[in-house]
């Protein structure tokens, strides 16, 4: 446990046993593991890939082809105001935005995380529609909240929100408590 | 303020607005194309045409406030859309401003039918952060309880899908039980529902006296009420006419949309997190994962039915496996000194105020943590920045994303049987808007 999580931390340890034969060693640099092509690091047992995101459709395919059957979660987080990320492989910048999805094996019981660093000026991520048609939903609810926009997803709408809402709720920078009380001082008959 | 009704006679006129009810509703339409399609019923179909009739949001067998928007051609639905979002009140946003030591209030509220398993999943998700280990009296105390809340939400399955087909009677047997085992957890927790008993670091409280009687009452209470629901629909031919063939979803699909939990297995794929990813304890119980054959709303009613069985089987075993001990780790920072202390020592007091108004730090990281609700795969996925609040507190619903399945259920389907398909996914809207 303890192990675990010194690793999550450092990222990425020099001289590290490497199990999983999926990484393609001829590629690596010597300080960053890589799987599936893009930097690996490990949190709570679970591995995290850091895709870009022009890099998430083809890692997509390549975790589905090895047996990672469903797409268990999709979401958003805004790294705005957090003081500092040790967590990130050490070639991946952190972006303002991360879209966090979470997959597993059935086959081989095995969970992995693919960490996708969005930028704030372009946040535009493509769909994993295609590969998991289960990502429907939870890519509009990212979008919804997040703004994060999902390229080629079918129906790229709010899903929680009202359709015609201003801002995204999850996003740090939308204060809680800004949405006036409807309650009060609404005009009665009387 | 006046409260003289003779000087405001004149009623104030009621402004349509824009509401937000009403702009979804236009969206959605538009989405299926129908922004053209004449206003109101259309009487003359022609052979090719098809109709578009919205269902819900507040429809007695839709759970909750699920709309949908249903394309028939005559009885048949060609497409449908589930509409969400009316419960939406914004709970993962609360949850980064409540501490840790509070998080468990409000997931609990999410999905309202089993409100321990959100509990359970947060609770192991912040304590994998901190690298706690729970006393295994606290972990038979969690698998106790969740497994009554299987049963206690399965039952109320077994009570609303009765009542969507008609066999009113089974609605009021279905939640004649599971008031029994609400009755146990007020007992325990002092609350039938939102408990906030499993909480970081162990359980709220340890188990009152005679809670072995309690339960052993339970055990022989419920299994001749379980022969009677056999009796009353599974043998019959009404019940089996009006389910078998309704709503098949195959594995591939299943597996494609993410659908887990009952759905999943009633496509005969045997997958179940406390059997095939064991948390807790669940590698020391025996027990029997269900799986359907045709993956039918039949199927699905089957497989709850069964899994209340089973986890019977499991609660019967963990009345002879609970250890002693203590309910909940000792650990000074996660753990508030008990009341005694409190009177006699400064420093208890003081400790015990930190931990309430302040909570406790939890080491910065990400995790992801996930257990088998009755509904299906529950996750928490936790980032931390070091503070007493989660940085972002996602849930993982599985109402949400097994409700992707509805549209897939219903293709090809009768109307008549829309009703069937909503009420054997069993979502619970609390959770699929959060």
């Amino acid at each position: 446990m303890a192990d675990e999580g010194a690793m999550a931390e450092d990222g990425p340890v020099d001289g590290q046993d490497v199990d999983d034969e999926e990484i393609d060693a001829a590629d690596a640099s010597p300080q960053v593991e890589l799987a599936y092509g893009v930097p690996v690091t490990r949190s709570g047992g679970h591995i995290v890939l850091h895709a870009t995101p022009a890099q998430l459709v083809e890692t997509a395919e390549a975790l589905a082809a090895d047996g990672f059957d469903q797409l268990i979660d999709l979401c958003g987080v805004d790294y705005l105001t957090h003081p500092g990320r040790v967590d990130l492989a050490d070639t991946v910048v952190g972006q303002r935005f991360e879209v966090v999805v979470a997959l597993i094996n059935h086959e081989r019981r095995e969970r992995v995380r693919i960490r996708v660093q969005v930028p704030d000026d372009e946040p535009v991520v493509p769909t994993l529609f295609d590969v998991w048609p289960g990502a429907e939903v939870l890519e509009r609810e990212a979008y919804d909240m997040f703004g994060i926009t999902f390229a080629d997803h079918p129906d790229m709408t709010r899903i929680l929100m009202p359709e015609d809402w201003v801002g995204h709720p999850l996003r740090k920078d939308y204060a809680v408590g800004q949405i006036p009380v409807q309650f009060k001082g609404a005009p009665t008959t009387r | 303020m006046s409260l003289d009704h003779d000087q405001t006679t004149d009623a104030r006129v009621r402004e349509r607005g824009d509401s937000a009810v009403l702009r979804m509703s236009e969206s959605a339409l538009a989405q299926l194309g129908v922004i053209d399609a004449p206003a109101g019923v259309a009487h003359d179909l022609a052979e090719d045409e098809t109709m578009f009739i919205n269902m819900g949001p507040s429809h007695p067998s839709t759970h909750g406030v699920l709309r949908l928007m249903l394309e028939l051609r005559g009885e048949m639905v060609v497409r449908s859309k589930p509409v969400i979002g009316y419960l939406h009140t914004g709970m993962e946003k609360q949850g980064e401003q409540l501490s840790y030591l509070q998080g468990t209030t409000n997931v609990t509220r999410m999905d309202y039918a089993s409100p321990l398993f959100n509990e359970l999943a947060f609770s192991m998700a912040v304590e994998e952060l901190l690298g706690l280990e729970v006393p295994p009296r606290a972990t038979w105390i969690r698998m106790l309880l969740t497994e009554l809340n299987r049963m206690s939400s399965h039952l109320l399955f077994m009570a609303t899908n009765g009542m969507d087909l008609g066999a009113v009677s089974m609605m009021i047997f279905g939640w004649r039980e599971r008031e029994e085992v609400l009755r146990f957890f007020e007992k325990v927790s002092g609350l039938r529902m939102n408990h906030n008993f499993i909480r970081p670091g162990g359980v709220a409280a340890d188990l009152p006296d005679g809670w072995r009687d309690d339960v052993l009452r339970l055990l022989e209470l419920i299994p001749p009420r379980l022969d009677e629901y056999d009796t009353l629909m599974t043998g019959q031919p009404i019940w089996q006419e009006r389910l078998q063939g309704v709503g098949v979803l195959n594995t591939a699909e299943a597996l494609a949309l993410g659908v887990t939990g009952p759905l999943l297995r009633s496509t005969g794929y045997a997958w179940d997190l406390r059997r095939d990813m064991p948390y807790l304890a669940y590698d020391k119980v025996e027990f029997d994962v269900v799986v359907g054959t045709y993956g039918d709303s039949f199927d699905r009613y089957a497989i709850r039915l069964n899994e209340i069985r089973e986890s019977m089987r499991i609660v019967a075993q963990i009345l002879d496996q609970m250890p002693k001990g203590d309910y909940r780790v000792q650990d000074k920072k996660v753990t508030p000194p008990p009341r005694a202390r409190i009177d006699e020592s400064m420093e208890a007091l003081i400790h015990h105020f930190k931990i309430f108004t302040e909570g406790f730090k939890v080491p910065e990281g990400e995790v992801y943590a996930a257990v088998e609700s009755p509904r299906g795969e529950l996750g928490c996925y936790i980032v931390s920045d070091g503070s007493a609040h989660p940085y972002r507190l996602r849930i993982r619903p599985p109402s949400l994303i097994n409700l992707q399945c509805l549209p897939y259920l219903m293709q090809n389907g009768l109307i008549a049987d829309a009703v069937a398909n909503i009420s054997s996914v069993d979502p619970i809207m609390g959770e699929v808007d959060r």
